[in-house]
Formats: C-alpha cells, sequence, structure tokens
C-alpha cells in the first residue's frame, strides 16, 4: 500500500488549495444561499433569484480575475487545476451562464415557472462545468460531468406542466445516465490498466500499449460516452428531443456551455491521457466528425420547427469542433476554443431571439412565426441576420474567424511533410468546406420568412431589458470577434499552451 | 455460511483472482446496456443503468484490490454517490411525467418526432 497522505489540519490544507476552486465555491455557496433564502421571498416575486444569481456570478468573476495572472496549480493532490485552459472556458462558462439568468427572467413569467431553484441550479451547473474544465484526475472531472449532467436533467423538465418538457427530460436523463454508465466503464478499464486515475500518469503508463485490446476497449467506451455529451452523430438521437421541449433559455444554455464543457474534458482526456497513442482512434474520430457536420445538416434542411433546426445546427456545429480535435496540434485546440468561444456568442444570440418570440399564448416556435419580422422589428430582424451570417460562416463575423481557425488547424496538419494522415486531414476539410456551404440555406429559410413574407402576427413581442441586454452584448461580441479577433486569439493560444 | 459459498467457487474455479471478477464485472455491465436497449418501462431501464455501475463498481474494487492502491476505492464511493443522486433525479422525472402522461411505457412517450 502506498503512503496515505497525513492531513494535520484540515483547515490549513483547505486554505492552500481552495484557490483553485475559487470561482467554484463562489458559485455554489450563492447556489446553496439561494435556496436557502427561498422561504423568505413571497411567491410573486421568486423572480428574485436571478438577482442573487447574478451576484453569485459576478463574484465567481472577482474571483477569477484575483487569479488570472498568477496560476494556483494542482490542488487536492492532483485533483482539479487553474490553468489558463481551465481560466479559459471558465470565462466561456460565467459569460454563457450570465446571458441565460438575464435572458430568462421575463421568459419564465411568460411560462408561468418562476421559481428560485432555476437560478440556483444554474449556478450548479456553472460550477459542475468549472470543475470538468479544471479537472486533472478522473474522480474529478466525473464528479463535474455529473454535477453538471444531474442538475441539467432538472432544468429541461422544469416546466412541470407541460408534457413535451417532461418528454425531453425523461429522454434526456435516460440517454444520459446511459452514455455516464458507458464513460465510466472505459475509466474503471483505464484505471485498471494505468494504475493511476491521474490524467498525467495515465498518459505516461499506457505508452506503447497500443495494441491492448482493453485500451481499445476503453478508449472507444469514453469517447463513445463523451461523443453522447456533445451530441455527436451518432450518438445525437436525444438532442433535437430534449432540446425542442426545454425551456428555450435551458436549451440555449445546453447548446453553449454544456456542449463546451463536454469539449473541455474531451481535450483534456486525448490530450493528456490519450495523446500518445492518436494511431488507435483518429481515423474513427475523423469519420464522426464528417458523418456529424453532414447529418446535422442535412436534418435540418426539413425543419420547420426553429428549436429542432437550431438543434440539428448545433450537432452540425459539434462536428466543426471536433476537427481542432482531428487535427491534435496546439492550432487544433486553439482553434476548438475560439470556436466555443464565438459560437456561444451567435448562437446564445439567436436563441434569444426566439426566446423574444415566445408570447402569451404563442409559442413562437415554427417558421411561419418569424414571417415579415423585418417590416415590424427592422432592427431585431437585422440582428438576427447578423447571427445567422456569423452560424453560417461569413466573412467579417465570429463564425467566419472561428470556421478558418479549424480549417487552417486541419490542414496545418495535411500540408505538413512526413504526417501519414495528410489524405484523411484533406478529407475532412473537403467535407467541412461543403457542409459550409449546405448550412446556409436552412439558415437563409428563416431569414425569407423574416424579409419577404409579410403576414406578421400582431402580438406584440415580449421585450424586456435583460433581453435587450443580452441581444446588444451577443451582438456586439459576434461583431468584434470577427472584425477584431487578435485578443480573444491569443487568449485562445495561451489556453491551448498551457494544455499541452 | 459464506466460508461454505467460498469453499464452493473455490472448487469449480480455483483461486478466485481478478480476472473472475472482471468476468462478473463484463456480464452485470451487458446484462444492463441490454436491458437499457430492450426494455420499454422507464423503471426497468433505470436499474439497468444502476446494474452498469455496479458494475464499474465491482471493476474499480478489484483493480484497487490488484493494484493494492487505494484511489479506485475511492473512485467507486464517489460512482455509488452519484449515481443515488441520478436515481433521485430519475425517479423525480418519472413521476413528473406520470403526473401529466400516466405512462411509464418508452414507446408512448412520443410527442415529439423528426
Amino acid at each position: 500500500m502506498p503512503e496515505i497522505p497525513q492531513i494535520d489540519n484540515l483547515w490549513e490544507f483547505f486554505r492552500e488549495n481552495s484557490a483553485a476552486i475559487g470561482p467554484q465555491l463562489q458559485l455554489i455557496i450563492w447556489g446553496l444561499g439561494i435556496l436557502c433564502v427561498d422561504f423568505l421571498i413571497p411567491a410573486q416575486k421568486k423572480g428574485r433569484g436571478a438577482i442573487y444569481a447574478l451576484g453569485g456570478l459576478f463574484m465567481a468573476s472577482i474571483h477569477l480575475y484575483w487569479f488570472w495572472g498568477i496560476s494556483p496549480g494542482p490542488a487536492f493532490y492532483n485533483m482539479v487545476t487553474l490553468d489558463f485552459f481551465a481560466r479559459y472556458f471558465n470565462l466561456l462558462f460565467l459569460a454563457a451562464a450570465f446571458l441565460t439568468v438575464i435572458m430568462s427572467y421575463r421568459y419564465l413569467d411568460i411560462e408561468d415557472e418562476q421559481h428560485t431553484e432555476y437560478y440556483a441550479l444554474i449556478l450548479f451547473a456553472t460550477a459542475g462545468m468549472m470543475f470538468m474544465a479544471g479537472a486533472i484526475d478522473l474522480v474529478s472531472l466525473f464528479v463535474g460531468l455529473e454535477l453538471m449532467s444531474i442538475s441539467t436533467y432538472v432544468l429541461v423538465g422544469f416546466l412541470r406542466s407541460q408534457k413535451r418538457s417532461n418528454e425531453a427530460a425523461m429522454k434526456y436523463f435516460l440517454l444520459g445516465a446511459f452514455s455516464t454508465g458507458i464513460i465510466l466503464y472505459g475509466m474503471s478499464l483505464l484505471y485498471g490498466l494505468s494504475g493511476s486515475t491521474n490524467l498525467n500518469e495515465i498518459g505516461r503508463q499506457i505508452v506503447g500499449l497500443e495494441n491492448n485490446t482493453l485500451l481499445v476497449l476503453s478508449l472507444f467506451m469514453m469517447m463513445a460516452g463523451l461523443c453522447f455529451k456533445i451530441a455527436a452523430v451518432p450518438f445525437h438521437m436525444w438532442v433535437p428531443d430534449a432540446y425542442e421541449g426545454a425551456p428555450t433559455s435551458i436549451t440555449a444554455f445546453m447548446s453553449v456551455a454544456v456542449k463546451a464543457a463536454a469539449f473541455a474534458i474531451f481535450f483534456r482526456i486525448f490530450y493528456l491521457a490519450f495523446g500518445d497513442v492518436r494511431e488507435i482512434y483518429i481515423f474513427a474520430l475523423a469519420v464522426i466528425a464528417m458523418v456529424t457536420m453532414t447529418w446535422g445538416n442535412v436534418a435540418a434542411l426539413t425543419q420547420d420547427n426553429v428549436k429542432r433546426l437550431l438543434a440539428y445546427s448545433s450537432i452540425s456545429h459539434a462536428g466543426f469542433v471536433l476537427m481542432g480535435l482531428v487535427a491534435g496540434t496546439d492550432l487544433g485546440v486553439t482553434a476548438s476554443a475560439i470556436y466555443l468561444l464565438a459560437y456561444t456568442f451567435m448562437n446564445l444570440g439567436a436563441w434569444s431571439v426566439v426566446i423574444l418570440l415566445r408570447r402569451q399564448d404563442i409559442p413562437g416556435e415554427t417558421l411561419e412565426d418569424f414571417n415579415g419580422l423585418y417590416f415590424k422589428h427592422p432592427a431585431i430582424a437585422v440582428l438576427m441576420l447578423i447571427f445567422f451570417l456569423s452560424l453560417a460562416g461569413i466573412p467579417p463575423l465570429a463564425g467566419f474567424i472561428a470556421k478558418y481557425f479549424v480549417f487552417a488547424a486541419v490542414l496545418e496538419v495535411a500540408l505538413s511533410s512526413g504526417e501519414a494522415h495528410s489524405s484523411l486531414m484533406v478529407w475532412v476539410a473537403v467535407v467541412g468546406a461543403l457542409n459550409v456551404v449546405v448550412s446556409v440555406y436552412y439558415y437563409f429559410r428563416i431569414v425569407v420568412s423574416m424579409f419577404i413574407r409579410k403576414d406578421y402576427l400582431p402580438a406584440p413581442l415580449s421585450f424586456s431589458a435583460g433581453l435587450v441586454v443580452v441581444l446588444v452584448i451577443t451582438g456586439l461580441f459576434t461583431v468584434l470577434i470577427g472584425i477584431y479577433p487578435e485578443p480573444f486569439i491569443s487568449l485562445a493560444r495561451a489556453a491551448s499552451l498551457s494544455l499541452t | 455460511m459464506v466460508e461454505s459459498l467460498l469453499d464452493f467457487l473455490h472448487i469449480i474455479f480455483g483461486q478466485i483472482d481478478t480476472a473472475h471478477y472482471l468476468v462478473l464485472s463484463t456480464i452485470v455491465f451487458s446484462i444492463g446496456v441490454v436491458g437499457v436497449l430492450t426494455r420499454r418501462n422507464v423503471i426497468i431501464i433505470l436499474m439497468s443503468i444502476e446494474l452498469m455501475l455496479n458494475s464499474v463498481n465491482l471493476n474499480l474494487v478489484a483493480f484497487s484490490d490488484r493494484l493494492q492502491d487505494l484511489s479506485g476505492q475511492v473512485f467507486a464511493v464517489f460512482v455509488i454517490t452519484v449515481a443515488a443522486a441520478e436515481a433521485a433525479v430519475g425517479l423525480g422525472i418519472v413521476i413528473s411525467l406520470f403526473r401529466n402522461k400516466e405512462t411509464v411505457n418508452v414507446d408512448q412517450i412520443d410527442l415529439m418526432k423528426g
């Protein structure tokens, strides 16, 4: 038996290590605080939870800012770290959670489900994502993943009186728990092979085991489970249903933050632990990336429900982000990190317009609901156009920079001399380029409804201060990342360098 | 009772080592996966998922014993805790669905398609 570490002074130990989990601690304390003061808030004013949630997110940002320059390093016996990769993703999660909280306030009033638990659960889910981004051990990675997933299961089913929401939660829960079981089995085999749960240690131990059946099995099980979480084909069946039935604000949150968190652990595991055995999985991963973007786009072509359409589009975007992982270089991580950041803003913007169309008695989800939006609210229609142009990857918007980088990452590997997979990389790039063209078609179906059709529904849009703030921020960043990308690129590059 | 059972197993399998535990966990995991994929009752699917998680625990504890390393057992304790939380949330979702729809059959949970 190895030496069991002796902790003499628990408080002293915690004080020394807690710097690495500062932002998470803030979120959890504020989330628990919301649950504790809930009974003091009168039933008509449960929306106050949003203010407390914003307080928690603000304090977490302050913590992140304090530790921005100094890296606290691995803490709690190499369980979590707050390196630049984790800080980059923490920033992304905080931004997504902030925008989600202020866009949900009015929406929950309309749905008549205003409860403080909603905001507490968003804080818990965000804390779980931060643990995932900072995890360098299988145990902390798993606990973070489950903290995020379980909070999200509840949030998806939050509209208790609606059958659609119940059904979405059921499907999401069953498939999510199933995929957790598969990931865990892979983890347990990996632990048995390497004798450690630390990702760096696993990476050292499995060198030279390329032909070991158990390693291949555990690798593919973890890959399958993670593909469930990032919604890659063929593990995407739950996505359209869960996205359609969930409260729209939570759909927006899931499509950016939950996906980004799953990608963060995907990168951690496949760079730190499996970085030296790329030969095993590179082909499978490339095929998954190609099939994911194609299938998502083809299925989106025929959708009439905008929530489903955006759900399929988010599947195809997952394929594009995977291209960075297929490249497997520093530039690959940079590209995927930029893609996830740009996607956060442009996709949250598009979803917030969908929330805007949700009015009393009008679901506002079908293509017809967008008819003639330009003639009634030109500013909203133009903003939506910007988001869609960006999602389709048209310059000079954020989506173009994101797509430029993933293609650059893949082509850099394809063109470098002595690379065994150059033809595979070229194929990935070609399929990706074709998919960009396909995606323009279905985004422009909505644009056509907005700008050409004229039968506009007379009911007023559900404007609120929070939603306007979200639209302004997301629109601003969508344009800003497109025309002045340097600061964002250097952030993402620093994140990729701290990972490898 | 336990000792006679161990004697019985010893006669059949010889000395029980890690490989036996792995075979057992593989069997339990397979039963769980097949249960999730073929059963139509949500409660039974939940039970099958629990089987999958418990087979992971078997694996972890067997490896922990083999490697003389405690982290596997710690991991197993975390898995048990999280499985309990997950089951609680899952049953809550089943109840909220049952209130609106009065069914636990996944074939009848089909409002959304396409």
